[in-house]
């Protein structure tokens, strides 16, 4: 296939990231990770850093260890080498300025909506704190669109609701970083567009540093300011692209040509992958 | 010979329920009881065709349960029995909750209660139980205590499995969730694992509640003593055959009894559990 490309999609790991990037807020060097028992190499030499405001996505096959990369940056999977540091301070566990979202909400079905909202904050200061914080709590339902379902049980929530009570949980403890983990692939494909679209929104209202892991090549371009392309056997990352779409993003730019040649890229390098 | 049906016409297709899938509930139970009884009855009064001391008729079954109800209504000896197998059901389902959940907590949470303690008490649970029943009988003697025992300790083995399974419930991204936001094992155990797994303690506690009232009344079969066990055995050992059917009927009363408290209290502490709740906003 020959596609002209008018323009460098590709910037080195060595070149600068993006101009108008921010001061770096998580900073990961020569990170990798062995396995022990099977002696497997899940992570070899990466490294990258994440800007302040900035949207920053994985994509790469099953494998290719961006999962293993996630767990590490949330501290719940110690590396075996390497700098990994969030505001200054090397992660080395759980901790409250790191916000997660998986691809389940996981929200507690005997909790209310605010109930689960403030669970974090139960769960690290005491029920007192977690009482203290509903009002915040409710000002973030109102930022997703859930104002009126704060005291309804889950159970009552459509999926990409439960997903948006999922983004308030993940916000509630105002963390440096915010660790996306597929997010929104269980929801159908309507769902997931409207639910991109918000996201950019809450991240540009509250200047999030965000770091998306995910499957979805249309999904990565839209939402992100670069994409870290991984390979598997060893787990690495090859190529870092810097997406020049301008913002905010709209639904409508997937139809563009630009759009439509960044994907095409991105599949080329990791289609080729597969064959080999 | 039908006529050919019009393609022009619209085409309406009327689903037809069989005449059996349409009678209510309370119609179809009222009219199984009443074949039930009219066989019964045709077996034994019309036609003797069965011998009273095998089965008696309906009409002196209701003889006597109007008899034993109205002996239970009164005080009689009958209450006296009855509210010693009560206490007796009591005590050992109180006391199988207590083993059972803390045993089940302690094989559903630790490696040292799955590799070590589960082993032991599968071996245990696959023994006929009521085999037991002689050694609790010389341990514990002739009275209440050697029943409770054995129902004890029939019924604990299905809550502890049932709660060992239920902490097993919460999904790894729960579990991760938790992990995530840094919560101490028993912030995990008691805010997430537990809550999750109820559903699965409730199942194992009204499984319980049937072995405890079986386990009572064998005690009370094999080891005498006061309870409604020992008076069905009395009756039946002089072939009053209609007053041991009066008895029983009695008897499951307590063991409904039992089994809906059970259910109560699930719909009242999962509540979340169910498919649709009415009345929308909680």
């Amino acid at each position: 296939m020959t596609m002209a490309e008018p323009r460098p999609l590709t910037a080195g790991p060595a070149a600068p990231a993006s101009d108008y990037a921010g001061r770096p807020v998580y900073e990961i060097a020569r990170l990798s990770k062995t396995y022990a028992r099977n002696r497997l190499t899940a992570l070899t030499d990466v490294s990258l850093t994440l800007h302040k405001g900035e949207f920053v996505s994985v994509v790469g096959s099953s494998g290719c260890g961006k999962s293993t990369l996630l767990k590490i940056m949330s501290g719940l999977l110690p590396p075996t080498t390497g700098r990994v540091v969030l505001e200054g301070r090397p992660v080395t566990g759980p901790r409250d300025d790191i916000g997660m979202m998986f691809q389940q909400a996981t929200l507690l079905p005997w909790k209310t909506t605010v109930e689960n909202i403030i669970l974090p904050i139960e769960i690290r200061q005491g029920r007192a704190a977690a009482r203290a914080a509903v009002p915040r709590a409710m000002d973030l339902l109102k930022l997703v669109g859930l104002g009126d379902f704060g005291h309804v049980y889950p159970g009552e929530l459509s999926g990409g609701m439960a997903q948006r009570a999922s983004i308030c949980r993940m916000l509630i403890s105002n963390p440096a970083v915010l660790l996306l983990d597929e997010p929104f692939s269980a929801l159908d494909e309507l769902t997931r567009d409207f639910m991109n679209m918000e996201l950019q929104r809450i991240c540009a209202e509250q200047q999030s540093t965000a770091f998306l892991v995910t499957h979805s090549l249309a999904e990565a371009v839209i939402l992100s300011d670069r994409i870290l392309v991984m390979k598997p056997r060893p787990g690495r990352i090859v190529e870092e692209i810097v997406i020049d779409l301008p913002r905010p993003r709209t639904l409508d730019m997937i139809n563009t040509p630009r759009f439509g040649e960044i994907v095409a890229h991105i599949r080329d390098l990791l289609g080729k992958e597969a064959f080999q | 010979m039908t006529a050919t049906p019009d393609p022009n016409a619209d085409t309406v297709w009327v689903e037809h329920e069989a005449l059996i899938d349409r009678i209510p509930r309370w119609v179809a139970m009222l009219v199984l009881a009443a074949i039930v009884i009219a066989i019964w009855d045709l077996a034994t009064a019309r036609t003797g065709w069965v011998s009273p001391i095998i089965l008696p008729s309906p009409a002196e079954t209701l003889a006597d349960l109007i008899f034993v109800g109205h002996n239970l209504l009164t005080g009689g000896y009958m209450l006296d029995a009855l509210w010693t197998t009560t206490r007796t059901v009591f005590w050992a389902f109180l006391i199988a909750i207590v083993i059972g959940f803390s045993l089940g907590v302690l094989v559903g949470e630790t490696k040292f209660g799955e590799r070590a303690v589960m082993p032991y008490l599968v071996a245990i649970d696959t023994m006929p139980k009521v085999a037991f029943a002689p050694l609790f009988i010389a341990w514990l003697g002739f009275d209440i205590a050697s029943k409770v025992a054995l129902a004890a300790f029939i019924a604990t083995f299905p809550i502890v499995v049932s709660t060992a399974a239920g902490l097993y419930a919460a999904s790894e991204n729960e579990r991760m969730l938790f992990k995530a936001m840094g919560a101490s094992r028993m912030q995990t155990l008691l805010r997430l694992k537990l809550p999750t797994g109820l559903p699965h303690v409730f199942t194992g506690l009204k499984i319980a509640s049937v072995g405890v009232m079986a386990g009572a009344i064998t005690g009370e079969f094999l080891g005498g003593g006061q309870g409604f066990g020992a008076l069905i055995r009395q009756s039946a050992s002089t072939l009053d055959t209609p007053r041991v059917f009066a008895l029983i009927l009695y008897l499951s009363l307590l063991g409904l009894a039992l089994f809906f408290a059970v259910a109560w209290l699930q719909k009242r502490l999962v509540f979340w559990n169910k498919a649709d709740r009415p009345g929308g906003v909680g």
